[in-house]
Parts: structure tokens; sequence; C-alpha cells
């Protein structure tokens, strides 16, 4: 592509040479439409598949509960025009506790307060007739969403709390914003699992210190005891970092209801083996039920556009 | 089954009304006259007030405030019973880092405490409002106060007294900088059972605290967390639990001394036995870094032993032009280039630093050169684009602009990218010499452009930063609030930038939308340098920075004696970056901690170069220098 453009502007070396010395420009700047004429091959009426975000989503009040504290959000979007094409995607997962039985009060509240200032800051530039780019940048505009949602809560509800874990994906980049032990794992096509959050749990933090076995940690007194939650206490900050997309495979949102009960190799087979995102969440789900499904149980999963070619 | 009519249910259990703190003016018990807020907690708040006992002069006292929110009325007067044992207790305390307490009294479901006002600010306020670390120096005499006065609670008859909450906030530094402290946890007993299934952890608070245990241990371990957090800046409420050995204390602030960072970590022990087991036993060691460092004499000298010599480090070889070096050396098959303000373009010998050639400019050279084709290619004072053969130092083709050339060139498909004081980006033919475009940026462009994805990024000294392609047509442009002197670098469809408005900006490359920005002490022309998922750079703060690039958080800072406005660079896991304090520094690249630095006669502006194992550069003491690396 570069060699194309080189040749159109009269880039490349084999031009002939011209006298070594001027002032003055001698190639105006060509217009777009002559170049993409040139650069982009006639359009065959084949179809081309657009780099979409296709998600599925299951939740299950589990088999020991009566309510469902969690929440979610699925939102995804596709803008082409040209030849460009922009995936924008928000996908949340809530996991509301409050010794009061408000966990959902306070899970449903984030949810709706980070989508609402992400939409409005991000997505709602991003549509305008002159896309307008947020003053601030998309790590603030997730944090200031989290530090809204968490004094919301504090107000709105108080004694309530709740994790959140929030993935939004513009173009290549994905930006995670995490509170809690809700989790993100991306899955690439190989079937290699990577944990993308760090869970803030108490009793996870021993053990990852070497102070607590598994099964010391699985009686624990504490063992749901978490040190960062939405709603409860300052000084607070959520964990925010922005990488790119991976270049194709599956993104995982789940609450502790699925990833406390379903072993991570099973979670990749049953990812692999399913024929769309949607029933991949739906079997995800009923695996964690038939394990005991002593909690809610919430999941999203997202087929990513294979960027690998 | 998330169902949004349930909060009303809350009005019942709500939180205290803040609206209902005492306005300035009012009197309790006929005599403290509230004058003001100083502090507002979960459960209380401290007033300012005066006391109207002293009618003649202004006697301050500080007044907390706690509300009884207990509707038992039997819980409700154990609390207060409690309230009230507690403040005999304190009143019981003398020493000097305890203020004294003078009345107590409860109205209504509000108990009062009355304490001796310390003018100053509590150590939460001091670090949070200034850039600066705080000197090593003071730290320890601090340090050497706190553990004086756990050792009065400690050894308290007939029961000890565990502070239980040592933190910055509950720390004061008087007028005379010497150590309070405030908060003796009175305020507790109005506390319990208010939070919910999760406990936030104050950050400072020893594993054991979470099976209920107090101890002198916990005391001290809560000690070595606010030392901590104090000489790194780092809070630890906003990191995991116990992660102090996580975050290194060299690797945030590599000036501390090594023996002050040994009984730091040793206070911060997760198991208790393994802390020092009294704070006299803290406090000796503490002395022991007062003898060791001299505290008197400058303590960044002595920083680590890891740090070889100076003495040790000598150039390899040095050149020494007539003027002059501002700009940065650039290497091509065992020749170094460098331009000088006497004007001239010097070609060495990388092996041994022997002179090659030079070709005179009429203008100083404060950029890099840069190489195509058997020529190089270079801009200067004299408005000119400057291409000269390799083999014979002789002028192949100049290229005029309109303005002093302080940019650097750029060289990719055979163009040659670059931007003048007259406002234009020039992309000028390499073989010919000839422009294919100029495009006007509207203000002077220092900053060297950079070609990545087949697209052009430059800044301009308005601040504003282009992204271009290849027919000069601007795909976007972004406004940063001062001059963007510093190039660009990209990685992973991520644009990274530094502007004199002291900040860091991260930009999508396809939109130039911002992921994120990183605020630094001041403004920064250095181009930031990646590796690793981490980026350096340099400001005018005297520091080197080190910031994760996918959460956008320091690794680590170091502090050298003046500006930083050359570029760091990495080879292997060493960094190095002069400074215009005159000393090429070599860091190790994950900490941040120093290997060793030489003093050149002058200041270093310019960003190294190297090769193999070398590394190279210019000083305003006319000479460049190679080293081994
Ligand atoms: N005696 C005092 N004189 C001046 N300021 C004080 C005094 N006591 C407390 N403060 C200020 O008020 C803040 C809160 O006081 P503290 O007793 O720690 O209450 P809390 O229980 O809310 O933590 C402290 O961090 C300090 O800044
Ligand atoms: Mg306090």
């Amino acid at each position: 592509m570069l060699r194309k453009i080189g040749k159109i502007l009269g880039f490349q070396k084999d031009e002939p040479q011209s006298s070594l010395h001027d002032g003055e420009a001698d190639t105006i700047p060509i217009p777009d439409e002559k170049i993409r004429a040139v650069v982009q091959p006639p359009v065959a009426a084949e179809q081309s598949r657009l780099p979409q975000l296709i998600a599925g989503c299951a939740q299950s009040v589990g088999r020991l509960r009566d309510h469902n504290e969690d929440a979610i959000l699925v939102y995804s979007t596709l803008f082409s025009n040209q030849d460009s094409y922009v995936p924008v995607g928000l996908f949340i997962v809530a996991d509301g506790m409050g010794g009061h039985k408000h966990g959902e009060v306070a899970s449903g509240l984030a949810v709706r307060v980070v989508a609402r200032e992400v939409i409005q800051k991000i997505m709602l530039g991003f549509m305008d007739i002159h896309p307008t780019p947020p003053e601030e940048g998309i790590q603030e505009i997730l944090e200031t969403s989290v530090m809204t949602a968490h004094r919301t809560i504090t107000k709105e509800s108080p004694g309530s709390g709740t994790t959140l874990t929030a993935v939004l994906i513009l173009d290549k980049h994905m930006s995670i914003a995490h509170v809690g032990d809700c989790r993100a794992y991306a899955v690439n096509g190989q079937g290699k699992i990577e944990i993308l959050t760090r869970d803030h749990s108490l009793v996870k933090r021993m053990m990852e210190l070497g102070h607590l076995t598994e099964q010391e940690a699985s009686v624990h007194p504490q063992r749901n005891v978490l040190y960062r939650a939405l709603g409860q206490g300052e000084p607070f900050t959520p964990d925010i970092s922005t990488t790119t997309v991976p270049e194709s495979g599956h993104l995982l949102l789940c609450s502790d209801g699925l990833w406390g009960l379903v072993p991570q190799d099973e979670m990749v087979r049953i990812i692999q083996a399913s024929p769309s995102p949607d029933s991949a969440c739906q079997r995800l789900v009923s695996a964690a039920n038939t394990a005991g499904g002593p909690d809610n149980i919430s999941a999203i999963l997202i087929q990513l556009p294979d960027f690998s070619d | 089954m998330n169902n949004p009519q349930s909060t009303q249910s809350f009005e019942s259990d709500s939180e205290l009304d803040v609206s209902q703190h005492l306005q300035a003016g009012t009197t309790l018990a006929e005599r403290y006259t509230i004058q003001g807020i100083i502090g507002i907690g979960g459960m209380s708040a401290v007033y300012q007030a005066r006391d109207m006992h002293f009618p003649n002069v202004t006697k301050l006292v500080a007044v907390k405030e706690m509300v009884n929110r207990a509707l038992d009325p039997v819980v409700r007067s154990t609390i207060v019973r409690n309230f009230e044992r507690e403040a005999n207790l304190l009143a019981s305390l003398e020493h000097r880092a305890i203020p004294r307490i003078y009345d107590y009294f409860t109205l209504n479901e509000r108990s009062y405490l009355v304490i001796e006002y310390i003018s100053g600010h509590d150590l939460e306020e001091l670090v949070n409002n200034s850039n600066d670390f705080i000197q090593e120096e003071r730290i320890v005499r601090w340090a050497i106060e706190l553990c004086d006065v756990l050792s009065y609670l400690h050894n308290h008859k007939p029961e000890a007294i565990i502070f239980r909450d040592m933190k910055p906030s509950n720390v004061m530094i008087n007028a005379q900088d010497h150590m309070v402290l405030v908060d003796f946890g009175i305020a507790k007993p109005f506390q319990a059972g208010k939070r919910g299934t999760m406990i936030g952890t104050e950050g400072y608070s020893p594993p054991e605290q979470y099976r209920g245990e107090a101890s002198p241990q916990a005391d001290i371990y809560a000690l070595g967390a606010t030392l901590h957090h104090a000489i790194t800046r780092r809070d630890p409420r906003l990191e995991p639990p116990f992660s102090f050995h996580e975050r290194p204390i060299l690797q945030h602030n590599p000036n501390v001394s090594s023996v002050l960072v040994k009984v730091i970590e040793r206070a911060l022990e997760y198991n208790p036995e393994d802390r020092f087991q009294t704070a006299e036993d803290m406090k000796s060691a503490m002395l022991g870094v007062a003898n060791e460092t001299g505290m008197l004499s400058n303590i960044s000298a002595s920083i680590s032993q890891a740090v070889r010599p100076s003495e040790s480090i000598q150039p390899i070889w040095s050149f020494k032009c007539e003027d002059e070096i501002r700009g940065s050396p650039f290497f091509h098959n065992g020749v170094v280039y460098t331009g000088c303000y006497d004007n001239n373009l010097y070609a060495l010998d990388a092996n041994d630093g022997d002179f090659l050639w030079k070709y005179p400019a009429e203008g100083g050279i404060v950029s890099k050169p840069a190489y195509f084709d058997e020529s190089i290619y270079f801009g200067s004072e004299d408005h000119r684009l400057h291409a000269v053969y390799i083999r014979t130092g002789r002028v192949n083709w100049t290229y005029f602009t309109k303005g002093p050339v302080r940019s650097s060139p750029f060289i990719a498909e055979g163009h040659i990218f670059i931007g003048s004081d007259d406002r234009f980006l020039h992309a000028v033919n390499a073989t010919t010499g000839r422009p294919a475009w100029r495009v006007d940026a509207g203000s002077p462009v220092r900053s060297t452009p950079i070609v990545a994805n087949d697209l052009v990024y430059v800044g301009s000294e308005a601040g504003d930063f282009y992204c271009l392609d290849f027919t000069g047509a601007i795909k976007w442009r972004f406004k940063a609030k001062r001059a963007v002197t510093s190039s660009a670098v990209v990685s992973k469809g991520v644009v990274y930038f530094g502007s004199v408005d002291s900040t860091i900006y991260a930009l999508d490359a396809k939109t130039g939308w911002v992921i994120w920005r990183f605020r630094l002490g001041k403004p920064t022309i250095s181009t930031p340098f990646l590796q690793d998922n981490l980026l350096f750079t340099g400001s005018v703060d005297g520091a080197i920075y080190c910031i994760d690039i996918n959460s956008s958080k320091e690794v680590w800072r170091y502090t050298t004696e003046h500006q930083v406005t050359g570029s760091p660079i990495i080879l292997k896991d060493s960094l190095y970056c002069g400074s215009v304090d005159g000393c090429l520094y070599c860091l190790e690249f994950r900490s941040g901690r120093l290997r060793w630095k030489f003093q050149t006669e002058g200041s270093i502006t310019g960003t190294p170069v190297v090769w193999e194992d070398v590394i190279s550069i210019g000083s305003t003491d006319h000479r460049i220098y190679a080293f081994e690396a």
C-alpha cells in the first residue's frame, strides 16, 4: 500500500533526476478521490465481513438464592463508512451485595451510571455530524464514571455495594475499568485463556502471598470479603487499563458465580464447542448451576473480529 | 429482579446529613465558639473553636464531634459510657506528641471532645499538597518521634495502649515540625456495625488486624506503612492490601538511602514475629539510619551500594569541537555524526573518536542528523536542510526554508520530513532535494516528524499536533494547551508525545482521540522512549519518569539536579539519559535505580546514541563522549 501511494505522489526513487536546488513545490496535493480511485481495487460484488463485535449473554439466579443481585449491560455497535469500519462496544458485569438485600440496587445503579456517562461522552460524540472527540481521555471518562457510580451508591443506597467490570471497545483499543471480583478473560483461537483483571479479594490476596492455602481459603470466615467495592468507603479508585484488542478469539466477562464454579479449561471447552456466543453463555451458566449454583451467575461473551490477516 | 423502587426504603438509615454540621458562631456548652470545620470523617467532624473562658486572648481548641446513631437506648448509653471512659484515659496521657484533652461532654445524640489545637497540617495533606518527595532527613526525624510516642503508649500502665490507627491523616506536623498523634480511635464505638458484608481495609493495617488482634507489632506495621506512603507518595489504600513489597521504595524514590529502606521493610513484614518487636527497637534502628546517613551531610550522596563510584566511569574516548554541543549524535556504519554550535557537522570514527571530516553549515546545528542512501541529512540555524555525502563530507544538495531548522529529519519512502521555524512541515525528495509538498502548521515546527503506518505525525509550537497522510492532507488535529516540541512515538495504534503544558498524551493514532493523559510536574520537550509497555521521558522538573502505558500510572521517577530536556534511551537493562546538571545517568530501567553517572563540564541537553556496546553523548563543554555501556 505504501509503495502504491509512493508511486502516485512521485515518492519513489527511480524518478528522473531534476535540478538539485529548488525553492517551490512542484507537486500539489492530490485530491483524496483521485488517490482512492487508484489505491482501491474495484469493488467486487462479493460480500465482505465487517469487523463487528458479536455478543451473547446469559444470567441465572442460581439454585440457592431467591433473587438476582447481578446486573449486566451489553451494548455493541458498528459504524461503517467508506473504507473505515469502527466497532464500538460497552460490556459491563456488576455483582451487587449488601447487608439488607439491596445488592441489586447497587449493581443496577453502577451499570446505569457508568453506561450513561460513557455513552454520553464517548458514543454520542462519535455519532456527531462532525465527530468530536471528548476533551478528557477515555481512561479519565471511565474513571470518572466509576467514581460517580460509587458516590451515587453511597448516597442512594448506603450500606450496599457492588463490584463492577466494564470493557469499552473503541476500534482496536480495549479499555477495562475494574473493581471487585468479577472477571474479564481473553480466550484466543488456540484456546489459550488469559485473565485481564485482578480480583480485589482479601482472601485471594492472602493466597497470592502464600499465607493461605486454597483449602484454608475456601473455608475462611472472610472469604467473601472484598477490599475494594463501589459504595464501600474512601479513598476509592478503579483499576483502569487500555490495551490492544486481541486479533481474534473471544472476551468473557463473568461474575464469581461462574468463575468460582466452572474450571477455566471447562469454560474454554464450552466456548470453543458452542456455535454462537449466545449459546456458549447459556451453557456456561448451566455448567455453574450443575456445579451447585450457590450464587447468582452472569456471563457475557464477545466474539472478536478477526484482525489477524 | 433488579428493583429500582427499593431505593426508597433506605431513607431511614441514611448517612449523617452533612448540612447538619455546626455553623461558625455556634457556641457549645456556653464556652466553645465554633470558628470553622477542620476535618470531616464518616462518623465525626473536627472543628476549630475558640475557648470563651479566655475572653481577652484568643485561645484556640479543636472540638471533635461524634454522632451516636444507635437507636436502641441500651446500646446508645453504652457508647456514651465508652466514650467517657476513653476521654478520661486520654486526659491522663502526657507526652509532647499527644495533644492535651481539655474537656468532654455529650449533648443529645452528639458527644464532644475538646482537644489542644495543633496548628499545622496532617501528613496526608502534606503528601497530597506537594509534588515533591519529602526530604529523607525529615522523615527519619519524624519516624524517631513516632517510635518514641508509640513506645510511651505501649509501655503505659496498668495496660498497654495500642494506637491501632497509625496513618498519615492521624499524624499532624506542628509549627515546630514535630509530630503529634491525633485521633485515638475514640470515634470507633460510634462506628460499630455500620459496614455491611465488606470491610474497607485501611491500607495501613497489618494482616492480623483482620482477625481482630491488636499488638505493639500492629502499630509498628502501620507506622512502616505510613512511612512507606510518605516516602514513595503511593497511597496504600489504592493498592492491594499487604503489597508494600511489590512497591519497593527505591523503585518509586530512588534517592532514599538503603539503610532506611531496610528499616521500613522490616516494620512491614507480613508475620508479626518478623517485625521489630518493640517501638524502642525500631527507634534505635532509625537512630542507626540517622547515624549512617550522616543526616547532616548531603543525603543523596549516600544512595546505595549498587552504585559504581563515578571515578571508575571513564569515557573510552572524547572529542572536542569548537563550541557547545546541544543536539544529539547519530551513528551509522562505524561513524558518529554530531552537529555543533560552531556550525560544523562532525564525522568521527566510532571506535576511537578520530576526526574524519567536518562540513560547515552557516549556522549552529542543534538537531540530530539522519542517514539515507550514502548521504547524511540535518537542519541548521542557517534555515537550510543539508544533504552531505558520507564518504567525502561534501554537499549533495541543500534545501532552503524560511526560518531556522531545529527539527530533525525523518526519512521514509525516499523522502525527508522536517519542520522549520518558518511554520511549515516540509516533505523533500531525498535524492533530488526538491520539495514534494509543504504544509502550513500555523506556528514553528521544532519537533521531529515521524512516519508510522503511512501517516505522518508532527507537533507545533502553538500546541497543534497533526496527523497527515502522504499527500500532506490533514487526517486529524489535536490541540495541546502549549507547545509540542517533543517528538512522538507510535506503538500498537497509539501515538505518545509530551507537551510544554506538562502533560504526556496517549492518542489513538487513527483518530487522535485521547486515551489517557499523564500530568508531569513541569513541561516536557523530551521525546518519549518505549520499551516493554513502559514509557520513559524527561521533564523540566528534573525528573526522568517511567510510566506504565496500559494503566497510565507512574512506575518510578528519578530526580536529577536540573532539567531533563533530552530523551532517555535503553540498551539491554540500562537506561541512559543526560541532564542539564551535566551528568549522563545510567539507571536500571525497570527500577530507576542509579547504576552510575558521569559528570561532564557543561550541560547535557541532547539524547544519547547507542551502538553495539557503546553509548555516546554531547555536552555544552564542547565535547562528545563515548562510554562502554
Ligand atoms: N487537635 C487538632 N488540631 C488541629 N487539627 C486536628 C486536630 N485533631 C484532628 N485534626 C484534623 O482533623 C482531621 C480529622 O481528625 P481525626 O481525629 O483524625 O478524625 P477522624 O475520626 O474523622 O479520622 C485530622 O486528620 C487533622 O487534619
Ligand atoms: Mg483520623
